[in-house]
C-alpha cells in the first residue's frame, strides 16, 4: 500500500513512530510512485525553507531600544509600573481608543443617552469615566502635537530644545504604543495608522544624537510634513476637545 | 571584545541598562525574523519584539546562567507570539485550499526546465512563499513555522499552542498542503 500524503509529511520531519517510519523507509527504497512524490515534497519545502526572511530596516535595534527604553525605565520604577503595564493600563487605553474612535471615524459627536436601566449613579460614574479618559488622551496628543510643532516650524537647528524634546518623546513613546495596539486590537485600523506615523517620528526624536545636523532637522521636519502628521494628530485632538465639551456640557445638564 | 551573552546577562541583572541595551542590539533581529514568521505581519512582529524584550527585562532574574540565553529568548519570542495570535482571531487570513487552486493552472508552462537550484532563487518562487504563507490560518502558521523553521517536535508544538497532538498534525497538514499546491506546478518540470 502507497504512503499516504500526511504519512509523507510526518516521514520529512521525522514524526513517524519508530515501526512505522522504518516500514515507510522500505517502501520508499522500492516504490518508485512514492519516492517520486517524497521529492516533490522536498523539493517545495526546500524551496520554502530557501526564500528569504523579512526585510529588517536599518537602524532597527535603535528603534526597538528607543521604544523600549521608556517602558524599561518605568519597570524601574516601582509601584508605578503597576498601573503603567498592567492589564488594567491597557484596559484604560482600549477604552480610550473606543472613545475616540467613535467620535472621529463618525464624524460627528453625539449626546450620549443614558441606557434604560441604568442607575444615575451608574452613569455618573460611566461619564467621569470618560471625561478622564479623554483627558488622559488629549494631554498625549497634545504634547505630541507641541512636539511636532517645534520640529516642523524651526528654521535651524538652534530653534528646538534638543534635549527637551528628547525626553518628550521618550516619555511619550510608550504611551504612543499602548494606544496603537489597542488601537489595531480594536480593529480601528485608521487610527492605528496615525498613530503609528507619529511613534515612527517620536522614536526618530527619541534617539537622536546630542547635536543634530540642519540635514537631520530637515529629514524630521519632511517625514512629519510627508505624512500631513501634523494635521491629522490636529483633528484627532480636536475630535477629543469636541467629545470632551459634549460630555462636560452633558455633565452641566446643558444640550447642545 | 565583546561580552558573551552569560556576562552582559549578569550586568543586566545587577541593573546595567546598556548591557541590556547590548543584547537589544544582539538579538531584536533573530527575535523580529521569528516573530514574522509567526505572525506573518511586520506590525506584529515589531510588537512581538518589543513583548519579549519587555518579559525577557522582567524575568531576568530567573533565567539560568547556564542556559543559552538566545534559546531562552527564542521560546519568549515564540509564547509572545502564540500569545498575539490567538488575542486577535479577527487576523486571521486563512483561504480553504482552494483559493491556492488559482496558482495552479498554467504554472507548468513558466516552470520550463529550469534547475530546481535556479528555481528556489527564482523571484516567482519566493513570491509564491509568500503569498502560500499568508494564505494560512494563524494557527497553520505558527504549527507550521515551529515545525518547518524553528524544529520544534509535534509534541512541543501542541504543548505551545495549546492543541490537541492531532489538531497540531492537521495544522502543518494543511499547511503543507496548501505550499505544494501554491508551489508544486513551478517545480514539476521534469
Amino acid at each position: 500500500m502507497h504512503l499516504t500524503e500526511d504519512d509523507l509529511i510526518l516521514h520529512y520531519y521525522g514524526e513517524l513512530e519508530t515501526a512505522a517510519a522504518a516500514t515507510a523507509a522500505d517502501h520508499l527504497r522500492e516504490c518508485t510512485a512514492c519516492h517520486g512524490n517524497l521529492t516533490k515534497l522536498q523539493r517545495v519545502l526546500a524551496a520554502v525553507e530557501a526564500a528569504p526572511a523579512a526585510e529588517i530596516a536599518e537602524g532597527f535595534e535603535r528603534t526597538v531600544w528607543a521604544r523600549l527604553q521608556p517602558e524599561l525605565a518605568h519597570q524601574r520604577g516601582g509601584w508605578l509600573t503597576w498601573f503603567v503595564l498592567s492589564p488594567g493600563r491597557l484596559a484604560w487605553v482600549a477604552g480610550i481608543v473606543l472613545l475616540v474612535a467613535a467620535a472621529f471615524f463618525a464624524g460627528r459627536v453625539s449626546e450620549r443617552l443614558p441606557a434604560p436601566g441604568v442607575t444615575d449613579s451608574a452613569a455618573a460614574t460611566a461619564e467621569m469615566r470618560e471625561l478622564v479618559l479623554l483627558a488622559d488622551l488629549g494631554e498625549h496628543l497634545d504634547r505630541s502635537q507641541m512636539m511636532l510643532i517645534e520640529f516642523v516650524s524651526a528654521t535651524a537647528v538652534g530653534d528646538v530644545d534638543l534635549p527637551a524634546e528628547r525626553a518628550r518623546a521618550e516619555q511619550l513613546v510608550a504611551d504612543n504604543r499602548l494606544y496603537r495596539q489597542a488601537a489595531a486590537a480594536n480593529g480601528n485600523s485608521a487610527l492605528a495608522a496615525v498613530l503609528d506615523d507619529l511613534e515612527q517620528v517620536l522614536v526618530d526624536v527619541a534617539v537622536s544624537p546630542d547635536r543634530l545636523s540642519d540635514v537631520d532637522l530637515n529629514e524630521v521636519r519632511q517625514r512629519i510634513e510627508d505624512k500631513g502628521l501634523l494635521l491629522k494628530v490636529r483633528v484627532l485632538t480636536s475630535e477629543v476637545q469636541k467629545r470632551q465639551r459634549s460630555q462636560m456640557r452633558a455633565r452641566a445638564g446643558q444640550s447642545s | 571584545m565583546p561580552q558573551t551573552d552569560a556576562a552582559t546577562v549578569a550586568l543586566a541583572r545587577d541593573g546595567d541598562s546598556e548591557a541590556f541595551r547590548a543584547l537589544v542590539e544582539r538579538h531584536s533581529r533573530a527575535v523580529y525574523r521569528l516573530a514574522h514568521r509567526m505572525t506573518g505581519s511586520s506590525q506584529d512582529a515589531e510588537d512581538v519584539v518589543q513583548e519579549t524584550f519587555l518579559k525577557a527585562y522582567k524575568q531576568l532574574g530567573r533565567f539560568e546562567s547556564r542556559a543559552n540565553f538566545s534559546t531562552w529568548l527564542h521560546r519568549i519570542a515564540v509564547n509572545c507570539s502564540i500569545d498575539l495570535i490567538r488575542a486577535r482571531p479577527h487576523r486571521e487570513t486563512g483561504h480553504d485550499g482552494a483559493d491556492l487552486d488559482q496558482f495552479g493552472a498554467d504554472d507548468r508552462v513558466h516552470a520550463g526546465h529550469a534547475s530546481p537550484e535556479r528555481l528556489m532563487l527564482s523571484t516567482e518562487v519566493q513570491d509564491r512563499v509568500t503569498s502560500a504563507l499568508s494564505s494560512l490560518s494563524a494557527m497553520e502558521r505558527a504549527a507550521f513555522a515551529l515545525r518547518h523553521f524553528e524544529g520544534q517536535s509535534i509534541d512541543e508544538i501542541s504543548r505551545a499552542l495549546g492543541l490537541k497532538i492531532n489538531a497540531t498534525k492537521h495544522s502543518i497538514f494543511r499547511a503543507v498542503k496548501k505550499m505544494r499546491v501554491a508551489l508544486e506546478p513551478l517545480m514539476s518540470a521534469d
